[in-house]
């Protein structure tokens, strides 16, 4: 029997053969395609706009939406195999992928109109569109239900006013998914860029996530059409069950991450002589390398469950917030320590680990921090709730 | 007029191949797989004749065991039409490749056949060569481009030194070399959509056809590892060097 160091629970063997083949799709575009111009993105904080057109023909934006409005209608653990590929390059263009697929196509077609459907998923999944996703205030982050951002009821339409921070995708966006308060209750508008009084200021001076732009959503007496709104769906429900799929994306995505800084460590000190033998060969870094591979491949196989429970439809919200906790926090303290093995060698872009390091530090706090997480997960075996 | 595409399931070229314990075999338990290479070249030259209009079908045919679906699985999310898989529990030699495919052939009556130029695992380079023998068909070797002018398929081949630009009367049997084109992805929506695709099965064992193997494997061993380097301390002791070690000069 053969114990696959990359491998050890043989993941690759309890997928299906269009599901290894999705993988191979995404990981493939990923190291040829991505791969070469990240570091360069990074450091000159470039968002390669036709990374989206690029993607978009090769199925990745919303593989799980539908075929007739443009999509691949792939399952989940599919969509969780690109995440792990596209962030094993960068977690900024895996939150491109995340905020185009699952809040913003996601919430179209679960809770859109047929016409809203019709109209703007096909752009979507193609990356003719951009979308972005307005949920986040300045002063309200964790506890969204305290929004200020308001909608009224006018004449054959709504107005919107508010602002949105920390918005993936904003400055270069077509259209934005936003939640609003109309009458005290949060509903979900779509609405287009060009719309007058609406403007997407970009965020300089981010530390992280640098290949992938970030902005505002600043919204003033906008007005949109009955057409804009999302029918049903009311209350904070809509943009929560939109979080889900992205966490769920999220938790493998970061592994993906920890796995190139791993990868990075192992193949950096066995490369490394100090002391007239290779790093590698030493017990701290064996040690080091061990715990990287223990909980990297013991998080992937609960990432693939959680996947495989929502395909079935079973995957309590609580259970995604327990992996995309465990991801990032493992995933962060990876790159970390990887970071650290790699000496000063480590502080350089010639090497993945530190600019991996420090996007995950965005993905550890982004849709819902590690402490948030935990609060949901111990308010689910005590009863008691510790939010305030 | 149809083309026929091999599609052979090989170990992962990007993965390190390990020889179990006694020598006799490649080991392939839990070990990643993919297609071969220069097979997956030859497919995607089918597609862009498809494209060009020169195809109407794009036939894939592998023989193998049951994953080797799989890999008929990733031809026809590439663009081909329909599959061939030809069970066969054991990996068959060259001679009998060639043997499966002619009866494939006398069957489907494509026009053309695309191989990869070898498999990356055996490394024979011989079943194209054989299976154009058997059919009488003309044969391209090792192209590195193809045009169908009406009955003729004009190619270009890659050979010691140079270039031979060959004229084929179809049907013919090409084989694809490294730098016939840059293989496409299998886009998501022809992945799906290849579940769809029709994958016929046949067993080998039914086919009537001898492919007892003639070859005996003696051995297998890894490659030798390289030596670290010396440094000499002189021009005199490299000119010795090269010519009693390296024995270049």
């Amino acid at each position: 029997m053969h114990f696959d160091w990359q491998d050890p629970f043989q993941l690759d063997s309890q997928l299906s053969d269009d599901e290894r083949l999705i993988a191979q799709t995404a990981e493939q575009y990923a190291a040829e395609k991505l791969a070469p111009r990240v570091a360069s993105a990074f450091l000159e904080e470039r968002t390669d706009r036709e990374i989206f057109n690029e993607m978009g023909e090769l199925g990745l934006l919303g593989c799980t939406v539908n075929e007739q409005y443009g999509g691949s209608g792939t399952n989940y653990v599919s969509y969780g195999l690109i995440a792990r590929a596209v962030e094993g390059i960068d977690s900024g263009y895996r939150s491109m992928m995340s905020v185009q697929s699952s809040l913003v196509m996601f919430p179209i077609e679960t809770y859109g109109t047929e016409a809203q459907k019709q109209k703007y998923l096909p752009k979507l999944a193609s990356g003719e569109w951009v979308g972005c996703f307005g949920l986040t205030e300045p002063d309200h982050g964790s506890d969204p239900g305290s929004m200020i951002t308001k909608a009224e009821k006018i004449d054959g339409g709504y107005r919107l006013n508010g602002a949105k921070m920390w918005i993936t995708n904003a400055p270069i966006a077509d259209i934005a998914v936003v939640w609003a308060k109309l009458d005290g209750e949060i509903r979900g508008f779509v609405v287009e860029a060009g719309t007058k009084g609406l403007s997407f200021p970009k965020i300089d001076g981010k530390l992280s996530l640098r290949a992938s732009v970030t902005g505002q959503i600043v919204l003033e007496d906008v007005e949109v059409g009955e057409d804009a709104i999302f029918p049903e769906v009311k209350g904070l429900k809509g943009p929560f069950s939109c979080l889900n799929k992205a966490r769920y994306g999220i938790a493998w995505g970061a592994l993906g991450a920890a796995t190139s800084c791993w990868h990075s460590a192992r193949q950096y000190t066995l490369d490394r002589t100090q002391f007239g033998k290779p790093l590698a060969g030493t017990q701290l870094v064996q040690k080091k390398l061990a715990d990287m591979q223990t909980e990297i491949a013991i998080g992937l196989q609960a990432c693939l469950r959680a996947g495989r429970l929502m395909d079935e439809g079973n995957c309590p919200p609580s259970l995604i917030s327990l992996i995309k906790r465990n991801s990032c926090g493992k995933a962060l303290d990876i790159a970390r320590t990887s970071r650290d093995m790699h000496g000063g060698n480590g502080i350089s872009s010639e090497y993945p680990v530190m600019r991996h390091m420090i996007n995950l530090e965005t993905v550890n706090t982004y849709e819902g921090t590690h402490d948030i997480h935990a609060l949901i997960l111990g308010r689910e075996q005590t009863g008691l709730q510790a939010f305030f | 007029m149809k083309a026929l595409v091999t599609c052979k399931r090989v170990l992962d070229p990007y993965i390190k191949a390990r020889i179990n314990a006694d020598g006799s075999a490649v080991n392939l338990d839990n070990v990643k797989m993919a297609m071969n290479p220069f097979d997956e070249i030859a497919v995607e030259e089918a597609l862009r004749l498809k494209e060009a209009g020169s195809v109407t079908e794009v036939v894939a045919v592998s023989i193998g065991g049951p994953k080797s679906e799989e890999t008929l699985r990733q031809a026809l999310a590439m663009g081909a039409d329909r599959a061939i898989l030809v069970e066969s529990d054991q990996d068959i030699e060259p001679l009998a490749v060639a043997k499966v495919l002619k009866a494939v052939c006398d069957e489907e009556q494509p026009g053309l056949v695309l191989m990869g130029k070898q498999a990356i695992d055996g490394d024979s380079n011989q079943a194209g060569q054989m299976l154009a023998g058997m059919l009488n068909w003309a044969q391209g070797t090792f192209i590195s481009e193809i045009k169908i002018d009406g009955e003729t398929a004009n190619v270009t081949r890659e050979i010691d030194g140079g270039l031979e630009k060959l004229s084929l009367k179809l049907p013919a049997v090409v084989t694809a070399d490294l730098r016939l084109n840059e293989p496409r992805y299998a886009s998501l929506p022809n992945i799906m959509k290849a579940k769809k695709k029709p994958l016929d099965k046949k067993p080998l064992a039914d086919m009537g056809i001898d492919t007892a193997k003639r070859i005996e494997i003696v051995g297998l061993s890894e490659p030798a590892e390289r030596q670290a380097g010396v440094m000499v301390d002189s021009v005199a002791a490299l000119v010795e060097k090269l010519k009693t070690e390296a024995k270049v000069i």
